[in-house]
């Protein structure tokens, strides 16, 4: 506001004054560049949060971010399954997935938190218990060894 | 490694990124300068201290320092406001060291930013600027340091390289970190481990701090 009074004072004819406005509009300008560049910044952090962790993301973080920004999440996830769905035939392709080529279907995982039960296709139920080893087909464990809870294990 | 997130990278040349993280700190760095003509009402705001109070305005040609965004925006006008001059590092003194030998200046003391600092610069019309272009790319200093740093980070594996990485600038620091990267990977495929899912950093990163709060 002081900076539109000045401006009025200025056309009304003293011109030294436009450094002051040059100024201030320079700090304005700086704040929004500031301003504007940390939110892109979080956005982006958002974004690959997407393709690291999961479509679901803990609470802890969740509460970190402004509703604006589990918006956007929402609807990137929204495009990204949408794209995902258009490309591979019929059902689809996760590009999520398989991140790192995969040597074989099965691997050989260690629990490194207490998770409870999980369920894989045939519907077996296994317990992840701390330190529990299990041998898993891949495309289950992949999330949950890129969530932290499994440890993959080369042999 | 976290391989999802890509920042915004800083600027070549002369142009800065709107938007790089990298870009708005260089941009911190401050010029010297001069006043061309009194500047009133500012006293306060760009530390002069002195005087009645804040309705002080400061005479013509008092020296000050201003940052580099400041000095660009108050620039665009016919030039009348502010007049800058170089910093010392990128004068003729500086320049003849750096001709002797690149490689023995610590370019991290002199200002964490000296090439991209010095590309902003050449945004002030300046007699000196084809030198200080020359200076800042050629022989003198980037191509003579360049191959240390290729060197270096090629074939420190595993190694405490904060002795290394102290004495650069963060451009150069940048290309040290991906030369870093290049070979870990390529030490991790040599093993094996190249097939290995791994937990990505960012979620380890947030696994290691301490929320205030969890919600339920």
């Amino acid at each position: 506001e002081r900076n539109q009074a000045d401006v009025s004072e200025a056309k009304a004819g003293r011109t030294d004054l436009i450094f002051l406005i040059r100024f201030r509009h320079c700090c304005l300008l700086r704040n929004q560049r500031c301003i504007v560049a940390y939110l892109y910044d979080r956005l982006l952090r958002i974004r690959a949060l997407r393709w690291e962790y999961g479509s679901i993301l803990p609470s802890a973080i969740q509460f970190h971010m402004s509703a604006e920004e589990v918006e956007w999440f929402n609807r990137y996830k929204k495009s990204l399954a949408t794209y995902m769905r258009s490309v591979g035939g019929e059902e689809g392709l996760d590009l999520t997935q398989d991140m790192k080529p995969p040597k074989s279907l099965y691997i050989e995982v260690r629990c490194l938190r207490d998770y409870g039960e999980f369920e894989i296709d045939d519907g077996t139920t296994v317990l992840l218990k701390k330190n529990s080893q299990h041998f898993l087909p891949r495309w289950k464990c992949e999330q949950l060894i890129r969530q932290g809870i499994l440890e993959h294990i080369l042999s | 490694m976290a391989e999802a997130y890509f920042p915004v990278g800083p600027g070549l040349g002369p142009e800065e990124n709107f938007l790089s993280l990298d870009d708005i700190l260089m941009s911190q760095e401050k010029l010297p300068g001069r006043a061309e003509t009194s500047l009133p009402r500012l006293a306060f705001a760009l530390g002069q201290g002195s005087g009645a109070g804040s309705g002080d305005s400061i005479p013509e040609g008092s020296k000050l320092e201003v940052p580099v965004w400041l000095a660009k925006g108050l620039r665009d006008s016919k030039r009348r406001l502010i007049s800058v001059e170089l910093p010392k590092i990128y004068k003729e003194a500086w320049r003849t060291v750096f001709s002797a030998d690149a490689n023995v200046v610590d370019l991290h003391k002199m200002g964490p930013y000296y090439y991209g600092f010095g590309s902003q610069l050449l945004n002030f019309d300046n007699p000196e600027n084809p030198e200080i272009a020359q200076t800042i790319l050629q022989a003198s200093t980037f191509i003579s340091r360049f191959r240390r740093i290729m060197d270096s980070s090629q074939n420190a594996y595993n190694e405490d390289t904060s002795a290394l990485v102290a004495r650069l600038d963060e451009l150069e620091r940048a290309l040290f970190r991906a030369g870093q990267k290049g070979l870990n990977d390529f030490q991790c495929w040599e093993k094996g481990q190249a097939s290995q899912i791994t937990v990505s950093s960012l979620v380890q990163n947030y696994g290691k701090r301490k929320f205030t709060e969890m919600d339920g």
